[in-house]
């Protein structure tokens, strides 16, 4: 399936969005209700959204917004409670627990906020954790070369500095080559100079394996890094729009 | 209700599973305590009041004969508060409707003589000897129960080779026989066989020829008398008179089993509580430790309010204090209700005027205060990293966890190993401490297991060393006294009798030296097949055709080997002396005995082809029509069918064995589920980000659980065959424990009990590991995620 998507990448990274390729995550309808107690949350309502191969996806939103409600049920991690979500033509929201834990193990990488790593595990074996449970894995090496941290592969996470933490974490969810890479937040706990490096590895993923990406933020700056930027607000979409171009990384300043 | 006070009680409602398990833990600690220390109490309680009642003698000393006069040397002694002079003789008792004649150890009592204060006998149904009475006998609560003998009975008696009938008037007991044991009759470990008998001064000295003499005294001191010093000057007055061995309280027979029970429930009363105790104390570390470290944020707000250290520490140890509550209140009527079915066991053993079990308030609040003790240890660290933490650093998250390579990895050896092994085995090395506390713990619960029941493994084994290897016949005949040989062939004639085979019983003392004891020699025929000499081992050895066979443990106590000469004492010739060669030893569990042929044994005594009995071989399908047939034959006192002995010992094993092993079982449970569920509860606490982590990046529930698992795996696999070893490091301090004269038990553990202490330790990993698996279950990914370490 990864290969599928290949032959639609162009030199510069960029992707050509033809009307007869079909969207890689189809969502319709999409709603959700959280039950906390007697109080009902409604987290999304009726959200129709189209992702394309290869494209880097900004999803803006204020904290509750509903945007990692969304992220989450695309990266198989939470449940639709009405409409569907289709993902190169199959239906998640139908998929039970053992397809879902297959469909994050094949094709899904995430990036949270909190990184996430194993603490007992050197930056080289977090990523080794993956690739050992993975078809068609990089290998471990060439996932933390991408990501510039080669030299601190036998580090421990406890010796390593938050933004290079989180160049693991990236290179964690990348090795097992995704079809889709999914960051909630990358740069929420980092400072600003760290958070470019972060963001710029992101960027270079993209833009050199052609993985489908979206990018969690309520920093409206990262937009401008995108192909697309959708903003949503209480649990709608409510903007959904195209960068002429996308503005390196290097370049923002908030 | 404070605020703080009812976040305790929220907190331990939602944490009631850990708080539970540690609280049976401290319970079986607190039972432990209770029940070895009520009946230890009771027992010493009881036994010293008795002491002191009944005037129990300090001093004992035997000697062949003295003249009264000598009574009056004695008490001039300094330090001899009274002297009581005694005549003391054995003898073998034909109880009616009974097997094998018993043995007797008949004491003389004077009831108008001052020195009847001294080891006063107190006659619990029936009356004292009257002087003039008609072989008036006391017998002893032990043998009269045992054959159900009451006043009015009577009983044949063989006393210095004449026949004499005894006449029952009262049952009784007293200081000297607390437990059924005399001086020289220490092979006797049945009361069936042996029993503690009194008769007037005034008529047994002129039966025991000794009339104005005595051959026994009993003195005692006064307060502050120094013991040995009169040791000494009893032993060189009575020198001359055959004496010169008199020994203190501490040697007494009875005494010194009833001290040494005493000091075994002590002993097991300390260990183990101490077990569980111990494991208790680090549960609660473990828990609370976690506990605290999850609770940092609330730590530094309640410091931030102004709560004191004091008021958080106290809080704190108010989770533990909970468990030892809890378990307070289930181990201390267990442990008193296990302790007075304890004491019911000693009822039969130790006599005692009253006998009653009490669980006295001062020993359940040591077992209370002990427990708690051990959960303030258990808890002082994590509160001591409670109220030392400071609010501002309370707010921000713990540092991250500092890990290194695995040893194995530091020496080049890692390479195989998969990323998810890596993190199993470094968190297992990552705490060191906390992996090898929770290693023996699971350890304890399975060496708990095994030493607690292979004694059932030893009494099987022991009976069949017995019935089936040592004792081959069909049933044992034995007349009433020797009889000729050929009786055998009276016993061979009758109908569905395949073989015969004569034995020849002969009480005696072995003498080599000073030292003495007293011992039945059994003679049988070179060729036998029903009785052979047998070792621990099984192995059969080959009767010497002259000389005598000892067992090593006798050996020991008179400290002769093969080849040395030994003295043996006929009771039956009148206390006649012959001098026999050592021939062989004999590596016997049975303590104390001895072994000739028959036909050198009857040499010795002087006698031609004599028998004291038969063992016969039946036909198949024959049993009870022989059986009425044997009992019929002139002469004849006891069939023992071998097969009843048998039955009647495996009904006696499997009646204990099932209540043993369940207890046993119980408490090694509680020990395994409560190290593995808290060591898993905590893992999952711990652990449950890395775990969700694992299940986002793809990995299936049951990789995940597998890691988590694996942990619990590899303390198992380590604390279980350490647990084995430790079982049977046990088992051989048990053994060694309990051996004295009377026998010894080898270890032997089967492999039956090794896998019910493995099938333990399981079902304990598997009830942890399906709690655990629930939990995993309901890991919500999302929420574990979202949040900051």
């Amino acid at each position: 399936m990864a290969v599928a998507t290949r032959p639609l990448e162009m030199g510069s990274g960029r992707v050509l969005v033809a009307a007869h390729v079909p969207p890689v995550f189809e969502i319709r309808a999409l709603g959700k209700i959280y039950r906390m107690g007697a109080v009902e949350v409604q987290a999304l309502r009726a959200v129709d959204l189209d992702l394309y191969a290869g494209e880097l996806l900004v999803l803006l939103g204020a904290s509750g917004s509903g945007k990692s409600t969304l992220l989450n049920i695309l990266g198989g991690l939470d449940v639709a409670t009405s409409g569907t979500v289709k993902f190169n033509g199959r239906d998640l929201t139908t998929a039970d627990e053992r397809a879902l834990t297959r469909y994050r193990r094949e094709s899904v990488g995430f990036v949270f906020q909190f990184y996430n790593l194993i603490p007992s595990l050197t930056a080289l074996e977090n990523v080794a954790l993956v690739t050992e449970i993975s078809r068609n894995p990089m290998r471990p090496e060439e996932a933390l070369a991408l990501v510039g941290l080669s030299e601190r592969g036998r580090h421990f996470p406890a010796q390593l500095s938050g933004g290079e933490q989180q160049r693991v974490a990236i290179a964690r969810a990348i090795a097992k080559r995704p079809e889709v890479l999914l960051c909630d937040e990358p740069t929420g706990a980092l400072d600003h100079e760290t958070g470019k490096l972060v963001l710029k590895a992101i960027e270079k993923v993209n833009r050199e394996l052609g993985t489908t990406t979206a990018v969690i933020t309520h920093n409206v700056v990262i937009g401008e890094m995108a192909d697309r930027v959708v903003r949503i607000s209480s649990g709608r979409v409510v903007e959904d729009r195209r960068n002429e171009t996308r503005v390196p990384p290097d370049a923002l300043t908030w | 209700m404070r605020a703080l006070d009812r976040k305790l009680l929220r907190d331990l409602a939602r944490m009631r599973g850990q708080i539970l398990s540690i609280a049976a833990v401290v319970a079986c600690g607190i039972a432990a305590v209770v029940a070895m220390g009520s009946t230890l109490q009771t027992i010493q309680r009881t036994r010293d009041a008795y002491y002191h009642r009944a005037r129990f003698a300090d001093v004992f000393a035997s000697l062949t004969r003295a003249p009264e006069s000598l009574a009056a040397r004695l008490r001039a002694i300094p330090g001899v508060s009274a002297v009581a002079t005694r005549v003391a003789a054995s003898a073998l008792i034909e109880v009616p409707r009974v097997a094998t004649p018993a043995t007797g150890y008949i004491l003389s009592i004077d009831p108008a003589a001052p020195s009847a204060s001294v080891n006063r006998v107190h006659v619990r149904t029936g009356r004292m000897v009257a002087r003039g009475g008609d072989n008036e006998v006391l017998v002893g609560e032990h043998f009269a129960e045992a054959h159900r003998l009451r006043p009015g009975d009577s009983l044949a008696a063989v006393i210095d080779g004449r026949l004499q009938s005894l006449h029952i008037v009262g049952i009784a007991h007293s200081p000297e026989f607390v437990h059924n044991l005399a001086p020289g009759f220490a092979q006797f470990a049945d009361s069936r066989q042996f029993g503690i008998l009194w008769m007037h001064r005034d008529v047994l000295g002129p039966l025991h020829g000794m009339e104005g003499s005595f051959n026994d005294v009993a003195i005692v001191l006064a307060p502050g008398a120094r013991e040995k010093q009169v040791i000494a000057r009893v032993d060189a007055i009575l020198r001359p008179y055959g004496g010169g061995h008199a020994y203190a309280r501490v040697d007494q027979p009875s005494n010194r089993v009833v001290a040494g029970e005493i000091d075994q429930l002590r002993a097991f009363g300390v260990v183990m509580p101490a077990i569980f105790l111990g494991v208790a104390a680090f549960l609660i570390n473990i828990v609370l430790s976690r506990l605290v470290a999850t609770q940092r944020e609330e730590i530094a707000t309640l410091k931030a309010f102004g709560y004191e250290r004091a008021t958080v520490a106290v809080h704190f140890i108010g989770y533990g204090v909970a468990a030892v509550a809890a378990g307070t209140i289930m181990g201390v009527p267990l442990g008193a209700w296990i302790g007075s079915r304890y004491t019911e066991l000693y009822k039969p053993v130790f006599r005692f005027p009253e006998f009653h079990h009490q669980t006295s308030l001062p020993l359940i609040l040591l077992a209370v205060g002990v427990s708690a003790l051990a959960a303030v240890l258990g808890a002082l660290g994590a509160v001591r990293s409670a109220a030392s933490l400071a609010p501002a650093e309370g707010m921000r998250p713990p540092s991250p966890a500092v890990y290194h390579a695995l040893l194995v990895e530091r020496l080049g050896f890692g390479e195989g190993l998969s990323s998810s092994m890596r993190m199993v085995l470094r968190s297992v090395e990552h705490r060191p401490m906390r992996t090898l506390a929770s290693v023996a713990g699971v350890a304890l619960a399975a060496g708990v297991l095994v030493a607690g029941i292979f004694a059932f493994d030893v009494a099987r084994y022991i009976g069949r060393l017995q019935y089936t290897i040592v004792e081959r016949e069909d049933v044992a005949v034995s007349f009433t006294r020797a009889r000729p040989a050929r009786a055998a062939l009276e016993l061979a004639a009758i109908e569905g009798v395949r073989a015969v085979e004569p034995f020849r019983s002969v009480p005696v003392r072995v003498r080599a030296g000073s030292r003495s004891r007293q011992i039945a020699i059994l003679g049988f025929a070179p060729d036998a097949t029903l009785r052979r000499l047998v070792d621990a081992d099984g192995r059969a050895h080959p009767m010497p055709p002259s000389g005598l066979v000892i067992t090593t443990t006798l050996a020991r106590a008179l400290r002769v080997g093969r080849g040395d000469t030994v003295t043996v004492e006929l009771f039956e010739r009148g206390g006649a002396e012959r001098r026999v060669v050592i021939a062989a030893l004999l590596d016997e569990l049975l303590g104390l005995g001895g072994y000739m042929e028959l036909g050198a044994l009857n040499r010795l005594l002087g006698e031609g082809p004599v028998i004291s009995g038969a063992n016969l071989a039946l036909d198949p399908g024959t049993g009870t029509v022989a059986l009425d047939a044997l009992a019929r034959v002139p002469g004849v006192a006891s069939t023992a069918s071998r097969r009843g002995m048998m039955e009647s010992f495996e009904r006696m094993i499997s009646e204990n064995i099932t209540m043993t092993t369940t207890i046993v079982s119980i408490l090694a449970a509680v020990l395994a589920i409560g190290v593995l569920y808290n060591g898993a509860r905590i893992a999952l606490s711990e652990r449950g980000r890395e775990l969700a982590s694992l299940r986002v990046l793809g990995f299936t529930r049951r990789e995940v659980a597998a890691l988590l698992f694996g942990e619990q795996g590899a303390i198992d696999a380590l604390g279980t065959p350490l647990g084995l070893a430790i079982g049977l490091g046990l088992a051989h301090l048990i053994a060694a424990a309990f051996a004295s004269e009377l026998y010894r038990f080898p270890v032997f553990v089967t492999a039956r009990t090794y896998l019910a202490a493995i099938g333990v330790v399981g079902v304990a990993s598997l009830i942890a590991g399906i709690a655990m698996w629930k939990r995993l279950n309901a890991l919500s990914m999302v929420e574990v995620l979202k949040a900051p370490e």
